[in-house]
């Protein structure tokens, strides 16, 4: 037991040393990808919430994503700071979220993917129709980077810093939510919904709750989107973000706590190291998922998770991926 | 200790190597879309730049150095190619070349003006000359440009008195409706039915029903080139017969061969083409089509006339300086007999827009042939 | 009025097409749980084994659409059983749905990168001339997807009420496990389901892709729209699947037509969010009961 504490702990001090010390090594290109695998993180940790720990498919994340953006870049480029846009992106994204569920889950338990896929469509047209508000087709260019108490994030270092530290706050925030009793809540949600429900948990609201919460991150991870490209456009925000972040919880491990690093690590930093051509890269990845949801649905931590029990050492316990089949 | 000796080292022989390596070649990266909707233009530009880079690498390069020229896909996607050019930019690029979607160059071309890189772009949206960017170059004609031409067309040629716009709501259709709107505005062209189609429609009934009810003189279509295709062949279907005008896309060979009959019968104004009755254009068309096995597009000339540019200017100037190219592009008029490369005579304006002559076509047996050539805007 | 009857032929053609893809996602969702979100890339694939055989095989078109028929079967249908369903199902739907996700992207990326990434014309199986009918012009090609799917829809009808195999089928969708116990071939059953769908996708492949042009984006919207058709109409009915379908389409048309055409695409969503909130077993469909 100590071993294996002691080894993920070495490991996890490790990794968070070369976050720290990767940027002076690399440059401007290389900064920018682990800048983005940090923002993609974001929205894929709250996914995992509203996926792994709720159990609900959600097809909207990257809208919410884009309200997070448009909103930074909407402000920012009006001279609000963007503390502003994040507390903004956050109220928006939770209403929404909670607006969009509720009809959803009055259902059917498989009823909220597609109403968020729906919803994903809508969202996309609004960006792209109201010109007035979102400059539609044409983007948003120039989106200043923040000055943090006297620190400007503007060079690509600094910025990658300053992502970095959202991550931690956000990760510490994850961490104490999932083992508070909301939480345990939300796991007991996944196992059982029927047998939670008898024991007095409100499925619904709880549902709901991770939902809305799963968005908020969404909308912090697009605050941050926005000054880290600088120049935003509806179609970055559309199906396509959403799949990719589902896709990352799936293959890190959805329901583990740092299944969202590894995905999108896997989905952002590996077609680089590969090289492959991007269509090549996708058949793969694909591929990839099928034969993993066939033999490891856990994702590649669940994997790691049972070579862990076969090796003999008892593995700590992370979330139990779903499986659903009887709330319908 | 030892480390710091060894690492220092290390660095001196690569900045050795580098500069040994950079006095042979120079950087030209192409940052182009290879994959996604813009897989066919991309493909075009790559093929015909590479034909180019070719051609003046097997006469010795420029000034001496042969041309280096790394390709990366932008995927038809402005927050990749942003990423592709911040990575070309990190080669210590002479020039970049591409993309072609206007959503991707405003995304990254203000890493390249930041970096002092001149970037030649096979761009069309109006608003990218107008940010005040001193180092991004056109290749063909930017809407601004030829949608006076067209509604010159509209008014002169066809005495059309109201007209329908038909256009594709990306920024690419979008920002050529709106200066397409205001020029025949200014001409006193009323504008009947104004109807925005999405990128990869399919079903163009009702927007064929409206296009109908309007009744106006003229239907100036701008979309992507399948869903001009399937447009066209929905307006044949439901007995359009109001003349339809398009620009450059409209009159495509990838559009004629999907509509098929539909085509027939489709006129307008051509900025570019390989159909031009040009004897050097013509002698493009054919190395090209003799190399890679199929016909280029416009977008395979800019891709070609776009390092002969870089080869010719750089050779005004008898050295490498980044920004003393993107000055003297500015301003610039070459012709084909300073340099064959470039096809027809261009001239670049003090805002990176391109001028040169144009055609007027009409799609005639399912074959794009050209009616009239007309001049210069400006000199 | 010539207008109108226009965007209902054109609507009713298009919602024929949204119907049959619709059905066969019902049909597997009904008897296998299988919640297929690749079903509009299924509905991409079948042209691009015809044209293969074309261009490849150097086959006429009858013979290759007839190839691209078997192929579709056996791939879309048996295949995607055996080695995507089966493995994946038993561990849950959750799994199988993201499957199918990465199903759809392999179907496309593979469609793009191996066959091309334009779009490519696709010969129609009949006339392309038009009728005048009342003022409005109505092109063959749409009265016959309208026939066909008509046609296919009926027998399919037919098929599953009168026949024995088809009431068995049936009796699998409605309780598997008592339909095991009165000695009924269950695992046949959900074959033959998959079989089905698979010939309803390439049939509706065959009569839009002369329309659409064959391309490797085909599939995006079609699904999307086929699942909320599915769910409008009713999602334990395949009646439900054609009177989805085709509201949708009908809708579609009109809206662009009269209303908007910038948020056309919303349309599905505004149906799918009103049947949700009003009547969630849908238009047609029975409430349902869960089970404990």
């Amino acid at each position: 037991m100590t071993f294996a504490r002691n080894a993920r702990l070495i490991a996890a001090v490790a990794v968070a040393a070369l976050l720290l010390a990767a940027p002076f090594g690399l440059k401007p290109y290389g900064i920018y990808l682990l800048s983005l695998w940090v923002v993609m993180t974001i929205a894929a940790i709250g996914l995992n919430l509203t996926l792994g720990y709720a159990g609900q498919i959600s097809l909207a994340q990257a809208s919410f994503v884009g309200i997070g953006a448009y909103t930074a870049a909407l402000l920012t480029t009006q001279g609000w700071p963007l503390a502003a846009a994040f507390v903004l992106a956050a109220v928006l994204c939770f209403v929404i979220g909670w607006l969009l569920g509720y009809p959803a889950l009055r259902v059917q338990h498989h009823y909220l993917a597609f109403v968020t896929l729906a919803f994903a469509t809508l969202v996309f047209l609004i960006l792209r129709n109201e010109e007035w508000l979102t400059r539609g087709v044409y983007g948003i260019s120039g989106i200043p980077r923040p000055t943090v108490l006297g620190w400007s994030t503007q060079g690509p270092v600094d910025f990658y810093f300053f992502c970095l530290g959202m991550l931690a706050l956000v990760s510490a925030a994850t961490w104490w939510l999932i083992r508070s009793p909301w939480g345990r809540a939300f796991t007991a949600l996944r196992e059982n919904a029927m047998r939670a429900s008898s024991l007095g948990v409100d499925t619904r609201r709880y549902t709901l709750m991770a939902f809305a919460i799963g968005s908020v991150l969404g909308g912090i991870s697009g605050v941050l989107y926005a000054p880290l490209v600088q120049f935003i456009e509806p179609t970055a925000f559309a199906l396509g973000l959403s799949l990719n972040l589902l896709l990352m919880v799936i293959v890190g491990g959805s329901g583990y706590f740092f299944g969202p690093f590894l995905g999108a690590a896997v989905s952002v930093l590996l077609p680089e190291w590969l090289r492959f051509s991007e269509g090549l890269y996708l058949i793969l990845y694909a591929v990839f998922v099928m034969i993993l949801m066939a033999f490891f649905p856990s994702g590649l931590l669940g994997l790691a998770e049972r070579l862990h029990k076969r090796a003999g050492t008892p593995a700590p316990g992370p979330a139990v991926p779903t499986r659903d089949g009887e709330a319908s | 200790m030892k480390t710091w000796i060894k690492s220092a080292l290390a660095a001196a022989l690569a900045i050795g190597a580098a500069t040994t390596a950079a006095q042979q070649t120079v950087n030209l990266p192409i940052v182009i879309e290879l994959s996604g909707a813009g897989a066919v233009s991309g493909t075009n530009f790559r093929d015909g730049a590479m034909l180019a880079i070719d051609e003046i690498n097997a006469r010795g390069g420029i000034l001496g150095r042969k041309i280096n020229a790394p390709q990366t896909d932008t995927q038809s996607n402005p927050g990749v190619s942003r990423a592709q050019v911040q990575k070309a930019l990190d080669g210590n690029p002479y020039a970049i070349l591409g993309p072609i979607f206007s959503g991707s160059v405003k995304a990254n071309m203000v890493l390249a003006q930041q970096a002092e890189v001149p970037q030649f772009t096979g761009a069309e949206a109006a608003d990218i000359t107008q940010a005040g960017n001193a180092y991004i170059f056109r290749t063909s004609f930017g809407q601004q440009a030829s949608m006076p031409k067209i509604a010159n067309y509209i008014r002169d040629g066809l005495k059309a008195k109201t007209v329908a716009v038909l256009w594709v709501n990306n920024d690419f259709g979008k920002g050529g409706r709106d200066t397409f709107v205001k020029e025949v505005t200014a001409r006193g062209i009323k504008v009947v039915a104004d109807i925005s189609t999405e990128s990869g429609q399919v079903d163009f009934a009702a927007d064929v029903v409206k296009v109908k009810g309007a009744n106006a003189d003229a239907i100036f279509a701008y979309t992507n080139e399948e869903e001009s295709a399937r447009f066209l062949r929905e307006a044949r279907k439901q007995g359009v017969s109001t003349p339809l005008i398009g620009e450059t896309t409209l009159l495509n060979q990838k559009v004629i061969e999907l509509a098929g009959d539909a085509a027939n019968g489709v006129r307008g104004h051509v900025g570019l083409s390989a159909e031009a009755p040009i004897p050097a254009v013509q002698e493009f068309r054919a190395k090209f089509t003799k190399r890679f096995g199929y016909v280029p597009d416009h977008n395979g000339i800019k891709g070609y006339t776009a390092v002969y540019a870089v080869k010719h200017a750089t050779e005004r100037i008898g050295k490498f300086d980044r920004k003393l190219l993107a000055q003297t592009m500015h301003g610039l008029t070459i012709t084909p007999q300073q340099e064959p490369g470039i096809l027809m005579e261009t001239t670049w304006d003090d805002k990176g827009d391109i001028d040169r002559i144009s055609f007027l076509a009409e799609v005639v047996d399912g074959k794009q042939k050209i009616v009239q050539t007309l001049p210069k805007l400006g000199k | 009025m010539a207008d109108i009857l226009q965007l209902l032929v054109a609507g009713l053609a298009t919602g024929g097409i949204y119907a049959l893809v619709a059905i066969g996602f019902v049909l597997l969702w009904q008897t296998s749980q299988t919640i297929n979100f690749a079903q509009g890339e299924f509905v991409m694939v079948p042209a691009f084994f015809v044209l293969a055989a074309m261009k490849l095989g150097g086959l006429s078109f009858p013979v290759a659409m007839l190839l691209g028929l078997l192929v579709t079967l056996v791939v879309l249908g048996l295949l995607f059983k055996r080695l995507v369903v089966d493995p994946i199902i038993r561990h849950g739907v959750l799994p199988l749905v993201i499957s199918t996700i990465a199903l759809a992207i392999f179907l496309k990326e593979s469609v793009k990168e191996f066959y091309a990434a334009d779009a490519q014309p696709f010969p129609a199986a009949w006339a392309t001339t038009n009728l005048a009918v009342g003022g409005a012009v109505v092109s063959v090609q749409n009265l016959v997807i309208i026939a066909v799917a008509v046609v296919a829809v009926a027998a399919l009808q037919y098929f599953l009420a009168g026949t024995q195999t088809g009431r068995r089928m049936q009796a699998t969708a409605q309780n598997p496990v008592l339909a095991r116990i009165l000695g009924i071939p269950v695992e046949r059953m959900i074959l033959y389901t998959f079989l089905i769908n698979a010939g309803l996708v390439a049939l509706a492949s065959f009569l839009v892709s002369p329309i659409y042009l064959a391309k490797f984006s085909n599939g995006e919207t079609l699904g999307l729209v086929a699942f909320i058709a599915a769910i409008v109409g009713g999602f334990n009915q395949v009646r439900g699947a054609i009177v989805g379908g085709l509201l949708l389409g009908v809708v579609d048309n009109f809206v662009a037509a009269y209303l908007t055409a910038q948020y056309r695409g919303a349309i599905p969503l505004f149906l799918l969010i009103a049947v949700i909130l009003f009547r969630p077993q849908g238009l047609v469909g029975r409430a349902e009961e869960r089970t404990v």
